[in-house]
C-alpha cells in the first residue's frame, strides 16, 4: 500500500501509516518531506519503504520493524530503537541510534555527529550501526554496548574515517573500525586493539549484510584493508568523579 | 502589562534556512517561504524573520531604516531624531496585507536616509557605517516605543510575531526581488516574544539568525560593550550580531578569521597543531577571550554580497547545506532544502566550527 505524504503534517502522515499498517505488511510512503517520528514504535512484521527525506525521530523506539529509505534521513534516526532493522540508502544525520538497545541500522554512506550516542546491551539485547563512509565528531559518545562498524569508504587513509572525540566516556560494547585510527582522534577512555578471529567472524556478517543492500564488494571491503577494534579502557571511565560507598 | 525582551531571558529553539545565488541572480522570497514553511514544528509561531539582500536598487545608496513604533508618539518622537541626524530621502509604511493570524502591535515603516555629512565630520575617524551604528543604537535605547530593525543599504529586515510562513505573507515577500535570503523560525519559551525580538537580528546590513542557546552571553557582551555596542534585548542572536560586526568592520578580519576566533578550537587540539596552525589559533585565543562563543548554536550570518553559515564546535545544532548550479542552499533540516531543490549537486552537513562561506561572484550588486 502506498501513502503520499506530500504537503501532509507529521500527525496527518503518521495516523495515516497507523491506519494503514494492519491491513498490508509492505508501506510505501512517497514524497516524505521532513515529516517527524515516521514509523516510531512500530512493530515486528511491519515493513515501510521511504521515499523523499524523512525527518527527525524516524523510527523511534521501533519494536521490530524494517525500515528502508531511498535518500538520506535527518537526526535522530532509531531513537531508543528496541529492535527491527533500519536501511539507509544514503547519509545520516546526527545522533543515529541515540541509546537504542537492539536492532540493526546499516547507512550506506556516512553519518553526523554524535552517532550511536550511549547505545547499550544487556543480556539477549545488542544493537548494530554499521556505516559505509565517514563519521562525524563524538562516534560512540558514553557507549555503554552494542557494536559500531565504521567502514570510512571513500575516506583518506591516514586522516582516518573519524571526527575527534570518538568513543569519549565509553563503558562498554565495541566499534570495529576499517583502516587507521590517528591517536589523537581517540579519547582517553578508550583503547584500540587488534581484531580476534571472531571479531572478524563477526565483521564478515556485517560486510557481508552491507554489499548484500547497497550492493559493495566484499572481497575488496573485507580485505583490502585492516579492522581494528575499540573498546573501553575501563569499566568505569568516571569513577574518580564519584563518591566512594 | 507584558514584560519585552531586555526584561526576561528567552532559551530558544528554532529553524534556519538561506538560499544564495552566486552569480548574483535575484529571486523573489516564495522559495525561501516554502523551504522554512517544511520546519513549522521547529518554531511556535513567537518569530518568524527574513533579510533580502538586493531588493532596493532603486535606492542602493542610502540606508533602508525599519522601524516599529507603538503609537505616533514615538513615531513623531524618532522622525524628529531623524531629521536631526540624517537627509530623508522617502519615507513610508512597509507594504503589509493582512494575515489572520497575525495582529500587529506596530506600525512599521520605512526610510531611505543618508547621514547628515556634516554632522559625520564633525567626529574624528568617523565612518558613514560607525554614525548608522551609533544612531541605530541611540534610537533604540533611548526613543521609548521606537525599534530600528533594519538599517542597512540595498536590503532589509522583515520580521514579526507568528510563523515565519505568515510573517512572509503579511510582508508580501513575493514582491521583492533578492539575490540571498535567509529565513528564521522561533521557538522562544519563556516570554510571549516580542516583533523586535524576532530574528534576524540585524546592524546595518549585517544580519544573525540563529538557532541555539550559548552560555557565553555575559562574556561577549562585556567584550562588544567595551567597543561602544548596547545590548538592549539580552538575547544571544543580539551579541552575537554585535560580535560579527565587531569583528569584521571594526577589527577588519577576514570572515574566516571570525569564525575561528568564535568557535575557536580547544586548547588540547591546538597543542597537537603543527608550529604555524598553533601559532594562528593561540594568538587568536589570547587577543579574543571575549569572542569566544560557547554552547550550542547554528548561525547564519548575511552581509552584502554573502552568507557565512556556522555551527559550535561541538556541532550541538544541526545544520545541513547543498549546491545546485550557482545556487547554495541552508536548512536546519534537509528536507527544507529539498523541497525547493529536490535534486541538489551536493549535500553535506556543515561541520563544528568550520564555516562555509558563499560569496557572489560580482562586484556590482
Amino acid at each position: 500500500m502506498k501513502i503520499n505524504a506530500l504537503n501532509k503534517s507529521f500527525q496527518e502522515l503518521n495516523a495515516a501509516i497507523k491506519k494503514a499498517q494492519n491491513t498490508t505488511s509492505l508501506l510505501e510512503i512517497q514524497n516524505a518531506a521532513g515529516q517527524r517520528y515516521i514509523a516510531a514504535g512500530m512493530e515486528k512484521g511491519r515493513v515501510v519503504h521511504i521515499y523523499g527525506t524523512p525527518g527527525n525521530d524516524l523510527a523511534a523506539y521501533n519494536c521490530g520493524a524494517e525500515i528502508e529509505v531511498f535518500g538520506n534521513a535527518q537526526d535522530q534516526v532509531a531513537n531508543t530503537m528496541d529492535g527491527g532493522k533500519i536501511i539507509i540508502h544514503g547519509r545520516i544525520g546526527d545522533a543515529a541510534g541515540y541509546a537504542m538497545r537492539d536492532g540493526d541500522i546499516y547507512v550506506m554512506n556516512e553519518c553526523g555527529y554524535r552517532c550511536g550516542i550511549h547505545m547499550k546491551e544487556y543480556m539477549g539485547k545488542s544493537p548494530l550501526i554499521v556505516i559505509g563512509g565517514g563519521a562525524g565528531d563524538f562516534l560512540g559518545e558514553y557507549m555503554a554496548g552494542g557494536t559500531i562498524v565504521l567502514l570510512g569508504i571513500g575516506c583518506n587513509r591516514t586522516m582516518g574515517s573519524m571526527g575527534h572525540y570518538c568513543a569519549t566516556g565509553i563503558h562498554g560494547g565495541r566499534l570495529y573500525v576499517r583502516g587507521q585510527v590517528p591517536g589523537d582522534k581517540i579519547s582517553k577512555e578508550a583503547k584500540v586493539v587488534p581484531c580476534t578471529a571472531e571479531d572478524l567472524e563477526k565483521i564478515a556478517v556485517y560486510v557481508k549484510n552491507y554489499c548484500e543492500y547497497f550492493n559493495g564488494n566484499f572481497n575488496k571491503l573485507m580485505y583490502e584493508d585492516e579492522f581494528v577494534k575499540i573498546v573501553p579502557a575501563s569499566s568505569r571511565p568516571y569513577k574518580a568523579v564519584y563518591v566512594n560507598n | 502589562m507584558l514584560k519585552k525582551e531586555g526584561e526576561v531571558r528567552i532559551p530558544a529553539g528554532c529553524a534556519i534556512a538561506a538560499m544564495i545565488s552566486r552569480k548574483g541572480e535575484k529571486f523573489t522570497g516564495e522559495d525561501i517561504i516554502r523551504s522554512i514553511a517544511v520546519m513549522h514544528d521547529r518554531s511556535n509561531g513567537l518569530g518568524g524573520g527574513f533579510a533580502a539582500y538586493g531588493i532596493y536598487p532603486d535606492y542602493k545608496d542610502f540606508y533602508a531604516f525599519h522601524i516599529f513604533y507603538d503609537d505616533h508618539d514615538c513615531l513623531r518622537n524618532c522622525e524628529a531624531y531623524l531629521a536631526e541626524h540624517f537627509e530623508i530621502e522617502s519615507a513610508g509604511r512597509i507594504p503589509t496585507r493582512k494575515v489572520d493570524t497575525i495582529e500587529s502591535p506596530h506600525l512599521i515603516w520605512r526610510y531611505f536616509v543618508k547621514p547628515k555629512s556634516y554632522k559625520v565630520a564633525m567626529h574624528k575617524g568617523m565612518t558613514d557605517d560607525e554614525y548608522i551604528v551609533r544612531c541605530v543604537t541611540a534610537i533604540n535605547a533611548t526613543i521609548d516605543g521606537a525599534f530600528v530593525f533594519s538599517s542597512g543599504k540595498n536590503m532589509g529586515c522583515f520580521k514579526a510575531n507568528g510563523f515565519p510562513e505568515e510573517v512572509g505573507d503579511f510582508y508580501m515577500l513575493e514582491n521583492y526581488k533578492g539575490y540571498s535570503w535567509t529565513c528564521h523560525g522561533r521557538f522562544p519559551t519563556n516570554t510571549p516574544g516580542w516583533w523586535g525580538g524576532a530574528h534576524p537580528m540585524s546592524i546595518r546590513d549585517l544580519t544573525v539568525i540563529h538557532n541555539g542557546e550559548i552560555s557565553s552571553y555575559d562574556a561577549n557582551r562585556r567584550n562588544v560593550e567595551q567597543f561602544g555596542y548596547k545590548c538592549t534585548l539580552m538575547t544571544d542572536t543580539e551579541v552575537m550580531t554585535y560580535l560579527c560586526d565587531m569583528l569584521m568592520r571594526k577589527h577588519h578580519l577576514p570572515k574566516e578569521t571570525v569564525a575561528h576566533i568564535m568557535t575557536a578550537p580547544t586548547w588540547e587540539q591546538i597543542n597537537n597543531m603543527e608550529p604555524d596552525k598553533k601559532a594562528y589559533y593561540t594568538a587568536l585565543r589570547t587577543v579574543y577571550p571575549g569572542a569566544l562563543v560557547n554552547g550550542p548554536f547554528s548561525i547564519i550570518v548575511g552581509y552584502t554580497g554573502g552568507l557565512m553559515a556556522l555551527n559550535d564546535r561541538l556541532k550541538l545544532r544541526s545544520l545541513m547545506a547543498a549546491e545546485k548550479d550557482d545556487m547554495v542552499y541552508f536548512a536546519s533540516e534537509e528536507s527544507a532544502i529539498r523541497v525547493i531543490c529536490p535534486d541538489p549537486d551536493k549535500v553535506w552537513s556543515v561541520g563544528g566550527g568550520e564555516p562555509v562561506i558563499v560569496n557572489v561572484e560580482r562586484s556590482d550588486i
